[in-house]
C-alpha cells in the first residue's frame, strides 16, 4: 500500500470563498443540490450530502465570521465499511475510503454508521455518495480539486504523517501569537475513529462548526455484541437441544 | 478584496502570514473583513473624511517623510495668488460659476503659469464640458516645469501650507461624526500606516469601485495619492495604490479604449469646435515637458497604424479621419440620447446594461426607442431580451407589441476558445492560447469586428465620406476554417514598426515624422525582436521575485511606476531594507531588479538647460516622468474638473447634514434632471436609510456569467439584503423573510438577511442604518435563478470627471414583505415621490 493520504484543513486561513465546492462538483460531476436561500449566513448548501462534498461552514460571532471547509473524514476506522454489505465501499491503497457507484445497491446501511453524518443516499438514484478524496486523480498523480482549487492553502493534501507534523507547527505558531483558541480535530489517533485522514485546525469547539465533539466508530461495540449475540445463540441452541434432549429423556 | 478577488487574496494572507498588519475599511462587513487584523465600519459616501483625517494627522504630526516630499512631490511650489480655498469660500474652490455648476480652473494655476485660454467657439465650450479631466489630466496639462517654490515650506501659499489648512478640519471627532469611526480606531490606523512608511517600510492601498462610484469619484483616490506621496509610498516596493477592477482586463480596455473620450495609450480624443488640425491638437492637449512632450510622435505613430500609407505628413497623417467629440458621449450620455431618439442603434459587447447599469429603468427604456441594437455575449442577458420580460412590461410602461428595437444576439466566443491578451491591474499583459475552437455560431470578438469591417467596406462607393473606412489598415491574416483574424498580427500592430517594417523594441524609437506606426505607445516592445512577451512563462524558480520575464507589463516592461523614487535624491537606496532602483556611479546608470522607469544614464545630478522640452526638461531628480514638472502632485493645478484637492461633500442623496461646508454635495457633479431620473431630495426624511451595492465572491457582475451555471448559482440563489438585527427587529423584518427596498426610481424585493456583521452607525449621537445589497441578479440570462434588479434603485448622478455613476451611496426606504404588483407597484413610487 502506498503511503496514507490526507487533508489538513486549516480554517484559521479560509476565505469561505467556495471554490473546493465548486471545483469538487465540477471534477465528481456531483449535481446541484437544489436552489435554496437558508437565511443561515452564506452558507446556502447547508451540510454534507450525497450532492455536497465539501461543505463551507459560516459561523456568524460577535466581531467575527468563521469560515470552514468540512469533508469525509476518511477515518480509520471507517464504519460505513465496516457496514457495507456490497463491498461497494472499500479502502484504497492510499488508505482513504471510497464507494464504488457501479457495486453499490443503494441499502443505506452505510447512512446511520457514519457517525459524523457524512455519507448519504441520493434521493433519484438511492445509491450512496460521498468524497472519494478524488481517487481517479490520486491514481493520476494529482492533488484533489478542492485542495488543488483552494487560493490560500486553506485544503492542504498530502501523506498524511507530513500533514500532521504541518498541523501541529500551524498550531504552536498561532499559540504563539496569542490565538490559544486554535486547536486541531480529528488528527489523533487515539480518538473513537482511531483518527481520521481528514483532520481540521479549527478556532472554536467542533459543536460550533456542526462537527461532533467526540466521534466514536459506531461499529466499535460490533464484536462485543457479536460475542453477546453469539453467546445468546448458543445458549438458546443449547437450551432448545436440552428440550428436545429432555423429552426424549 | 476576498469578496471579489479570491485568487488575488491569496497574497494579502500570504503577507499577513510573513507580519503584515491588514485594515479593512468598507461599510460592510465581508469575506474581507473576516480575515484581517482590524476591520473598520464607515458610511458609504465618507471616505474623504477618513483620507483627509489621516492626512491631518501626518502633517500636524509632522509625519511626512521630508525628504522625500521636498524632492519629489510639488510641496513647495507656490499657487497662483487667485486661489481660493473650500475653507475660505464654505466648500467652494475659487472659480465657481453658480448659474452652470462648473468650475473655471484658472485660478488653481502655479503662480507665473498663464491660464490657458479658452476661445469660445461656436457649439463647443470648456473642455470640462467636453470630456472631463480624463482626457487632460493623464498628460498633466498646463503646468510649467520648474515653477516657483518655497523649499522652507513657510509661504502660505505653497502646497504644503495650502494642503495643511485645507484638512486642518478633519479630524478624528470629524470621523466620528461623518464615517461612525470611533476615534480610538482612527489613531490606530494613523499610526500603523505612518509606522509602516518612511525609509525602512511602506504602506500600500488597495481599493476597488466602492472608491470610483461615487459622485466624488476621483478625489476619492486623489485622497489616497496625497497621503501615500506625503508618506513617501510612491514608486517604492511595497507601497503604491492598487485600483482592483472589476473584470478581467477591464485594465486593457482603458489602455486601449472603449471610452469615448480616449485614444489607445490614454491620448485625448479631438473635439470637433476645440481642434483644427494635428498642429492645433497637439498644441493644445498637453504639456510639453515631462514624456508627454513627445506625443507628436506617439500620435502620428497611431495615425501610421490606422491609416498605413494613406497618412502622410502632407494629410496630417490623416488626422482629420478620427472621429471627433462634440460634448459628453458616456454610457449615461448615450442612454439619453436613446430615450430622447438621438441615438438609434447601439452595440453591447460583454455588458448587461439593462441590470449593470444605475437606473435600470432609464437603461431599458433607451433600449425599446432604439432602432436595432447588437448584443454579443455568452448568454442571452436581460439586454437582449428587455422586450418581453423587462419589469417594464409587468407594469406596463412598456408592451411588447410597440417596442420597434430590431434586437441582433450574436453568440460569443469564450475566454478558452480565443487567442489574446489579457492585461491586469498591474499594466501586466499575459497573453492565452486558445484551447478549442467555438461552437456554432459563437466567434471572438476579433473575428466580429473584424469581419464586420470587411462587409463594410465592400459596400462603400467613392463618397469622401467613406474614405476613413477605406483607408483603414484591415488586412490580418485569417486562420483556420473560421477564419479568424491572427491576434498576434494585431500585437504586432499595437507593438509597431519602423522602416522595412521591424518590430520595435522601446517607445524611445517612436518618431513624429511618419517612420513609425504604433496602435498604442505604451504598448510599444510588447512584440520586441519578434518575440511575444506578453506569452512569456519563465517560472519564479528560475527568475527574481520581480519576475520580469513572466508576461509583460507596460510600459517597456516597468513593474513598478515611478521606481526612481525608491532611491534618495542622489539615487542612493533610502534603504537597504527597501533597496530597489538606484544610481550605479560606476557603470553611470540605474540599477537593480526593475526596468528603471526612468532614462537610464540620466544622472542624478542632471540639470535640465533652459528651454528644453519633453523628458529633457526634467531633472534627474524628478521621479514622476509623465508629469509636466517630474513632481508628485499632492495639489493639482489643471486638469480635474471639480477642485485641485479632495473635499468631502456628501453623497448627492444622503441622509446626514455635512458637518465640514455648507456645501452639501459635490458641487460640480453632474445631475440628469429628467423624469426618467429623479432624485431622493437630500435629508429626506421619507429616505432615512442608507444603500450601497456589493457583490459576492459566488456571482459576476449581473450574473450572466455565474447565474446561468448551477454549480454557482446554488450557492448563492436568492438576491438578497443584509440588515442589520436592530433594523431588522425596528421594521418587522424577519430573517429568510422579504424586504422591499424603495427609492424615487422603483421598489424591488429581496430576501432579508438579518446579521451581526451589520451595525448601526452612531453619528453624534444619531442613529444610521445601513442596508447592504449584492447586485448579481436579474430576470433572464438564461439563469437558473433570477430576482430583482438592484440597479434599478441608484439614481444617475456623475462624478464630474470621468462620469461613472454613485452607485455606492444612496438612501432608501426599506419595508417589510414583497413588493406590490403591476400598476401597484408604480402607484407606491408616485407616492414616495410626492409624499
Amino acid at each position: 500500500m502506498a503511503e496514507r493520504m490526507g487533508f489538513f484543513t486549516d480554517t484559521s486561513i479560509c476565505i469561505g470563498c467556495k471554490a473546493c465546492e465548486v471545483a469538487c462538483k465540477e471534477w465528481n460531476q456531483v449535481p446541484d443540490d437544489g436552489f435554496v436561500f437558508r437565511a443561515t449566513s452564506y452558507d446556502n448548501t447547508g451540510a454534507l450530502g450525497a450532492s455536497t462534498w465539501r461543505h463551507v461552514a459560516f459561523v456568524e460571532q460577535d466581531g467575527r465570521w468563521l469560515m470552514s471547509s468540512d469533508v469525509c473524514k476518511h477515518c480509520t476506522h471507517a464504519a460505513c465499511l465496516d457496514v457495507c454489505p456490497t463491498g461497494a465501499l472499500f479502502r484504497t491503497e492510499f488508505d482513504t475510503v471510497v464507494v464504488q457507484a457501479d457495486v453499490c445497491n443503494g441499502c443505506g446501511y452505510c447512512v446511520p454508521a457514519c457517525p459524523y453524518g457524512v455519507i448519504d443516499r441520493r434521493e433519484d438514484d438511492g445509491r450512496a455518495w460521498k468524497c472519494t478524496l478524488c481517487y481517479d486523480r490520486l491514481r493520476g498523480g494529482m492533488e484533489p480539486a478542492c485542495a488543488k482549487a483552494c487560493p490560500t492553502e486553506s485544503i492542504q493534501f498530502g501523506p498524511l504523517d507530513e500533514l500532521r507534523q504541518r498541523a501541529a507547527e500551524r498550531v504552536e505558531r498561532l499559540h504563539a501569537d496569542g490565538r490559544t483558541e486554535a486547536r486541531l480535530y480529528g488528527e489523533n489517533p487515539d480518538n473513537g475513529v482511531g483518527g481520521t485522514g481528514a483532520f481540521f485546525l479549527l478556532l472554536d469547539e467542533p459543536e460550533t462548526y456542526g462537527l461532533p465533539p467526540d466521534p466514536v466508530v459506531t461499529t466499535r461495540d460490533l464484536p462485543a455484541m457479536w460475542r453477546w449475540a453469539g453467546g445468546a445463540a448458543l445458549a438458546l441452541a443449547a437450551g432448545v437441544a436440552a428440550c428436545f434432549l429432555g423429552k426424549r429423556g | 478584496m476576498a469578496e471579489c478577488h479570491p485568487v488575488g487574496y491569496q497574497w494579502v494572507m500570504e503577507a499577513r502570514a510573513r507580519g503584515a498588519k491588514v485594515f479593512h475599511i468598507d461599510p460592510r462587513f465581508s469575506r474581507t473583513s473576516a480575515t484581517v487584523d482590524r476591520y473598520l465600519a464607515i458610511r458609504a459616501g465618507t471616505d474623504i473624511v477618513l483620507l483627509g483625517a489621516l492626512i491631518n494627522y501626518v502633517l500636524s504630526n509632522g509625519l511626512d517623510f521630508r525628504e522625500y516630499v521636498l524632492a519629489y512631490t510639488n510641496a513647495a511650489t507656490l499657487v497662483n495668488k487667485d486661489f481660493r480655498d473650500t475653507e475660505d469660500l464654505d466648500g467652494l474652490f475659487s472659480g465657481y460659476d453658480e448659474e452652470t455648476g462648473r468650475y473655471d480652473p484658472s485660478s488653481w494655476a502655479y503662480e507665473g503659469d498663464v491660464p490657458e485660454e479658452e476661445e469660445p467657439v461656436e457649439g463647443g465650450g470648456h473642455h470640462a464640458e467636453a470630456a472631463g479631466s480624463d482626457s487632460y489630466g493623464a498628460r498633466g496639462a498646463g503646468a510649467s516645469a520648474t515653477p516657483p517654490a518655497d523649499p522652507t515650506l513657510t509661504n502660505p501659499r505653497c502646497v504644503y501650507r495650502i494642503l495643511k489648512r485645507h484638512y486642518s478640519r478633519y479630524t478624528p471627532e470629524m470621523v466620528e461624526e461623518l464615517c461612525g469611526i470611533p476615534p480610538e480606531r482612527f489613531h490606530e490606523l494613523a499610526e500603523a500606516i505612518t509606522a509602516n512608511s518612511g525609509r525602512e517600510r511602506t504602506t500600500a492601498w488597495v481599493y476597488s469601485v466602492g472608491w470610483t462610484q461615487h459622485s466624488v469619484g476621483v478625489q476619492y483616490i486623489r485622497a489616497a495619492s496625497i497621503l501615500q506621496l506625503l508618506l513617501g509610498n510612491m514608486g517604492r516596493p511595497g507601497g503604491g495604490i492598487m485600483a482592483l477592477r472589476g473584470h478581467a482586463s477591464i485594465q486593457g480596455s482603458t489602455d486601449i479604449p472603449t471610452l469615448f473620450n480616449l485614444l489607445p495609450g490614454y491620448i485625448a480624443m479631438p473635439h470637433a469646435h476645440r481642434h483644427d488640425g494635428l498642429d492645433h491638437y497637439l498644441e493644445r492637449e498637453g504639456a510639453d515637458t515631462g514624456w508627454w512632450g513627445n506625443r507628436r510622435a506617439y500620435v502620428v505613430s497611431l495615425l501610421k497604424a490606422w491609416w498605413g500609407d494613406a497618412a502622410t505628413e502632407d494629410n496630417d497623417y490623416r488626422f482629420d479621419y478620427l472621429p471627433r467629440l462634440t460634448g459628453d458621449h458616456g454610457h449615461y450620455a448615450t442612454v439619453m440620447g436613446q430615450i430622447d431618439g438621438t441615438v438609434k442603434g447601439y452595440f453591447v459587447v460583454g455588458e448587461n446594461p439593462a441590470v449593470g447599469s444605475a437606473n435600470g429603468k432609464a437603461q431599458r427604456l433607451g433600449l425599446a426607442n432604439l432602432d436595432w441594437l447588437v448584443v454579443r455575449d455568452l448568454m442571452l442577458v436581460e439586454t437582449a431580451t428587455f422586450w418581453k420580460d423587462a419589469p417594464e412590461i409587468e407594469t406596463g410602461e412598456l408592451r411588447t407589441e410597440d417596442i420597434g428595437t430590431e434586437v441582433f444576439f450574436m453568440p460569443a466566443a469564450s475566454h478558452v476558445e480565443k487567442e489574446g491578451t489579457f492585461t491586469n491591474t498591474q499594466r501586466l499583459l499575459q497573453w492565452r492560447e486558445r484551447a478549442l475552437d467555438p461552437p456554432h455560431d459563437c466567434r471572438s470578438d476579433l473575428w466580429f469586428f473584424y469581419h464586420l469591417g470587411k462587409r463594410i467596406r465592400r459596400r462603400l462607393g467613392d463618397d469622401e465620406i467613406d474614405r476613413p473606412v477605406k483607408e483603414l489598415t484591415w488586412d490580418y491574416p485569417e486562420i483556420g476554417e473560421q477564419r479568424d483574424p491572427d491576434a498576434e498580427a494585431v500585437l504586432r500592430e499595437i507593438n509597431g514598426t519602423g522602416p522595412g517594417g521591424r518590430l520595435l523594441a522601446s517607445l524611445r524609437e517612436l518618431k513624429p515624422d511618419g517612420s513609425t506606426s504604433c496602435g498604442c505607445w505604451i504598448y510599444c516592445g510588447v512584440y520586441a525582436d519578434g518575440v511575444n512577451m506578453a506569452a512569456r512563462r519563465t517560472p519564479h524558480t528560475e527568475q527574481g521575485p520581480v519576475a520580469l520575464e513572466w508576461g509583460w507589463a507596460w510600459p517597456a516592461n516597468r513593474r513598478i511606476l515611478y521606481n526612481r523614487a525608491s532611491a534618495d535624491p542622489q539615487g542612493r537606496p533610502w534603504s537597504e531594507r527597501k533597496k530597489y532602483v538606484y544610481w550605479d556611479a560606476g557603470k553611470g546608470r540605474w540599477v537593480g531588479p526593475d526596468v528603471p522607469d526612468f532614462e537610464e544614464d540620466k544622472a542624478p545630478d542632471y540639470v535640465p538647460p533652459e528651454g528644453a522640452k519633453a523628458q529633457d526638461a526634467l531633472a534627474g531628480t524628478d521621479p514622476f516622468i509623465m508629469q509636466s514638472d517630474g513632481r508628485g502632485w499632492l495639489y493639482v493645478p489643471s486638469g480635474l474638473s471639480d477642485g485641485p484637492l479632495p473635499a468631502h461633500y456628501e453623497p448627492h442623496e444622503s441622509p446626514v447634514r455635512n458637518a465640514l461646508y455648507g456645501r452639501q454635495a459635490n458641487p460640480a457633479r453632474r445631475t440628469i434632471d429628467r423624469p426618467e431620473n429623479p432624485y431622493n431630495p437630500a435629508l429626506s426624511p421619507r429616505f432615512p436609510y442608507v444603500y450601497t451595492t456589493s457583490r459576492l465572491t459566488e456571482h459576476h457582475t449581473t450574473g450572466a456569467m455565474s447565474r446561468p451555471l448551477p454549480y454557482l448559482a446554488e450557492l448563492q440563489p436568492e438576491a438578497f439584503c443584509e440588515v442589520s438585527p436592530r433594523m431588522a427587529e425596528e421594521l418587522g423584518l424577519e430573517n429568510g423573510g422579504w424586504a422591499t427596498i424603495v427609492t424615487a426610481r422603483t421598489a424591488i424585493e429581496l430576501r432579508v438577511l438579518v446579521t451581526g456583521r451589520v451595525r448601526p452607525l452612531r453619528l453624534n449621537g444619531r442613529t444610521v442604518h445601513q442596508v447592504i445589497m449584492p447586485y448579481h441578479w436579474g430576470y433572464s440570462s438564461g439563469g437558473v435563478i433570477t430576482g430583482d434588479v438592484v440597479n434599478d434603485l441608484p439614481s444617475i448622478v456623475l462624478d464630474p470627471n470621468v462620469y461613472i455613476q454613485e452607485s455606492k451611496a444612496g438612501t432608501c426606504d426599506v419595508l417589510p414583505g414583497r413588493r406590490p404588483r403591476g400598476t401597484a407597484l408604480l402607484d407606491l413610487i408616485e407616492r414616495y415621490r410626492h409624499g
